[in-house]
């Protein structure tokens, strides 16, 4: 079976599960499974985001979360302001990001190995820092959304509408996703992960198209964020900090990265893990940090990669 | 006469003490095959990565095609018609052959900023990708992971990818390294099929290849060239013999 | 402002940046010699504070307690690192990050689970308290000072240590070639279990000289193990020397722009607006400095040999 058949099947039936998910609600009367799969989706379209120039790009961007909050905060400023136009809000979530992205991107690409993945995160402790500054708009306590991002007669404050928003938005990603990486922007990004010298020997010079990726990656995190704000109805600096980072880093781990569908795989299974352990035990970390531990040392490939049985960096 | 397709002046480059390229000058004219030589640690790969691009030279002047690429990056100068193969294998092992050298031609057909169509599908690069495995004599393993290519065909692999580039001027860092003596006269056999259509400096252990090779040789000891000439005058030179060869050493053949 | 308050807080960022000096001469050791990025480092500090709180409330003594609890420290590191850091050395920093990252988690929560969520609190010893007169009319805490000579003193001890001993031989032969280290018959993973239990008892003292002037609480291990990040980034990834430059440096640019970046704004801009910017553009100064270094110097000030 081809790479793009499989990816096709995959996404069909994937997507039908996922947009099965509200009416199995609604019978089961749980309304709160529909709340908690649109917070798994939103967590997939940062994770995939991150796959781009983690798994795809070999960046190892440990500062991911700044997106998500530059994105919270370009719906929650406006709003706060009264404008509550969601193509404006989130219009300007995807610029406000990319363009944080850029800079950050111009930095930190010049540099590699370890100090990528700390000045990625030093960033975006800069930028957590900067939201608690930011006393007008609830320093680090943060503020309420008043209202869901208005899109005319789309009602976000249906849960099911929003929620199969968030399922289009994380489906078209995917489609989207799959032809870049395939594509020859993709092709290059590939190339000078997996052998840099000789990328640069054959004529390419990686610095532009690793920026560009990131510049994506960084857009599309910054409309997860901007969902995100608009699920809780309230954001944080907290948005930012650095643990969440590492879990949407860990998501893509899990998951299997370097596979298109893995980062997603990684938030649902992530995120049920924490809904049930937390159920357990309030000290539900002190389960989930040797699980991720185990999951690095033992199950490198991730569980995509496992389900699958396909090499990685394929489906 | 007609400027040289290369033309090293001056070149000098030094690692804390130890001074790896002294004053070299050379010229390599258009359609030659020339070899450097030289025991370990004369400074070949240092000049070889200068000369790609890798390296800053302290000093000196590099001219290819008529410009001055000295201060030029290794991407640029491969888009100029520089290509290099590595001394250590280096090739993309977790793509097809085939995607290795599409790899090649898409780096110099330009506009790689394309986002939806998949380039494994694109005619313009996979055709030229194809001529060119099947010159090298990889035309049946195109499909097959580059990864699990024999270290000899990772080789060929290597000079296809520099081949795809289409190079005026191509620099093999020891072509024939860890190769069997049967794999290795392939190669030779097969770049004195270029010889002619395409200029070539290569850095070589191996003497047989050189003098089967080469048109022009230059003999390198401690970051100096210590001589330069056919195979016949290098072979006959006394200083060659005395300062690589060894004094009680048979003269090569 | 005046001359004495301008001392003082150079004071201040001399102490911070001897904190940050023992915490990032153990992480960038380690980085070095071990090639492991190790984000639990952070953990080992708050192990270390937690430590001393404890044995000095068992005990009755301070002093007692944070010579029980460097030890200690040094035990739990050497734990860590014979238990789950081990196999990591031949991993990716990727690998590296996320399990180091699996046991902040784990330690932050045994904390809680131990000693709860809220800060805990520990007094300075009768014997520290008080001032000293660093100059006449200038009086300077006694604790805060006593920090500062330990820390100068560490440093010097551990320079010692590594240019005038056998071990520091290994170390810095280590750091730039670890195939001639095993090469030379070395135990190397007794080296490295070594090197890393010192790195962690250094961690240990910055931690347990922390807990009279910081609160003590879980995740105060990852507050400062971000600032250390950056000390290493600025001072060059594996070098001592680089450490301490930067440490002091982060030390300073932090704490006196916390303390002037405001009134400083405040005759530029108007004073409200100075409130607003002046306390954020402080938290983010460091940061700001890390990105202009490296923008001119991609490895740092003092980059270590034979690295890329």
């Amino acid at each position: 079976m081809t790479t793009t058949s499989r990816r096709a099947i995959v996404l069909g039936v994937g997507g039908l599960a996922l947009a099965l998910v509200p009416p199995i609600a609604a019978a089961l009367n749980q309304p709160f499974y529909v709340d908690l799969f649109r917070r798994m989706m939103i967590f997939a379209i940062a994770a995939v985001s991150l796959d781009l120039i983690l798994g795809y790009g070999g960046m190892v961007s440990f500062g991911h979360a700044a997106y998500l909050g530059i994105g919270a905060y370009a719906v929650g400023i406006p709003a706060f302001h009264g404008v509550d136009n969601g193509f404006v809000q989130w219009g300007l979530a995807i610029l406000a990001s990319g363009l944080a992205a850029l800079v950050i991107g111009a930095i930190s690409i010049r540099t590699s190995g370890v100090y990528f993945i700390m000045i990625t995160l030093a960033f975006a402790q800069m930028l957590y820092y900067l939201g608690i500054g930011l006393e007008t708009y609830g320093g680090d306590n943060g503020m309420r959304l008043t209202r869901r991002s208005l899109f005319g007669p789309v009602d976000l404050t249906n849960p099911a509408v929003f929620y199969y928003v968030v399922l289009a938005i994380l489906l078209l990603f995917l489609v989207a996703g799959g032809r870049v990486v395939d594509s020859r922007f993709g092709m290059v990004i590939r190339a000078a992960r997996s052998n840099e010298p000789r990328a640069r020997a054959i004529g390419f010079s990686p610095f532009r198209y690793k920026l560009a990726a990131f510049v994506i990656a960084g857009s599309m995190g910054g409309l997860a964020g901007a969902l995100l704000a608009n699920q809780t109805e309230y954001l944080t600096p907290d948005f930012m900090h650095w643990t969440r980072s590492g879990e949407i880093m860990f998501m893509v781990i899990l998951g299997g990265m370097g596979t298109l569908f893995g980062p997603v795989v990684g938030a649902i299974v992530l995120l049920l893990l924490e809904d049930v352990l937390s159920a357990l035990t309030a000290h539900w970390q002190i389960v989930l940090g040797p699980i991720l531990i185990t999951v690095v040392l033992f199950a490198r490939r991730g569980l995509y990669g496992l389900l699958a049985g396909a090499p990685t960096r394929d489906g | 006469m007609a400027e040289p397709l290369l033309a090293i002046r001056g070149l000098r480059k030094r690692f804390g003490g130890l001074l790896a390229t002294d004053q070299v000058d050379l010229d390599v004219s258009e359609g030659e095959t020339y070899a450097v030589i030289g025991p370990n640690g004369a400074g070949k790969t240092t000049l070889i990565g200068q000369l790609a691009g890798d390296l800053r030279p302290d000093d000196g002047a590099i001219r290819f095609a008529g410009r001055d690429v000295t201060r030029l990056d290794a991407p640029l100068r491969s888009r100029l018609g520089l290509a290099r193969s590595f001394q250590i294998t280096s090739i993309f092992p977790d793509f097809s052959a085939l995607a290795n050298v599409a790899l090649a031609v898409q780096a110099h057909t330009g506009g790689s900023f394309r986002f939806w169509r998949p380039a494994a599908g694109e005619p313009s690069l996979t055709r030229p990708a194809r001529a060119v495995l099947e010159s090298v004599g990889l035309g049946g393993r195109a499909d097959v992971l580059a990864a699990n290519l024999a270290h000899g065909e990772q080789r060929q692999l290597e000079i296809a990818m520099a081949l795809a580039t289409k190079p005026r001027l191509l620099l093999l860092d020891e072509p024939v390294a860890g190769m069997g003596l049967e794999e290795s006269q392939r190669m030779v056999r097969f770049l004195g099929t270029l010889k002619g259509h395409v200029t070539i400096v290569l850095v070589e252990h191996d003497m047989d290849a050189v003098f089967t090779l080469a048109d022009r040789i230059s003999v390198m000891v401690y970051g100096r060239i210590i001589a330069t000439g056919t195979a016949e005058e290098v072979r006959g030179n006394e200083e060659v013999r005395r300062a690589y060869l060894g004094e009680d050493a048979p003269p090569p053949c | 402002m005046n001359a004495a308050l301008v001392l003082e807080q150079t004071l201040n960022g001399l102490q911070y940046g001897v904190m940050l000096f023992l915490m990032a001469a153990g992480l960038t050791l380690v980085f070095g010699i071990m090639n492991l990025v190790n984000l639990a480092h952070g953990s080992l500090y708050m192990v270390g504070a937690y430590l001393a709180t404890a044995f000095a409330r068992w005990s009755g003594s301070f002093v007692l307690g944070a010579v029980l609890a460097l030890p200690a420290t040094l035990l739990v590191g050497v734990a860590v690192e014979v238990i789950a850091l081990r196999t990591l050395y031949e991993r990716d920093h990727l690998d590296q990050v996320l399990a180091t990252f699996g046991l902040i988690l784990f330690f932050n929560e045994l904390i809680a689970i131990l000693w709860g969520r809220a800060a805990i609190y520990t007094s300075v010893p009768p014997f520290l308290g008080g001032h000293v007169r660093v100059l006449p009319g200038v009086p300077y805490p006694t604790y805060r000072a006593a920090i500062i000579v330990v820390g100068v003193a560490v440093a010097i001890l551990l320079w010692a240590l590594v240019t005038r001993t056998r071990l520091g031989m290994l170390i810095r032969a280590g750091a730039s070639n670890r195939t001639m280290v095993s090469a030379l018959g070395v135990n190397i993973r007794l080296l490295y279990t070594l090197v890393f239990g010192l790195g962690a008892a250094l961690a240990g003292l910055a931690g347990l000289m922390a807990g009279p002037i910081y609160s003590v609480q879980p995740g105060m291990g990852e507050e400062i193990l971000i600032q250390v990040f950056v000390v290493i980034v600025i001072g060059g990834i594996g070098s001592i020397r680089g450490a301490v430059v930067g440490a002091v440096v982060v030390g300073m640019v932090d704490t006196l722009g916390r303390a002037f970046l405001k009134p400083f704004l405040s005759t530029v801009v108007s004073a409200p607006a100075a409130d607003k910017a002046g306390p954020a553009l402080a938290s983010m100064l460091i940061y700001l400095l890390m990105a202009a270094v490296l923008f001119f110097r991609p490895e740092g000030l003092f980059p270590a040999r034979g690295r890329s």
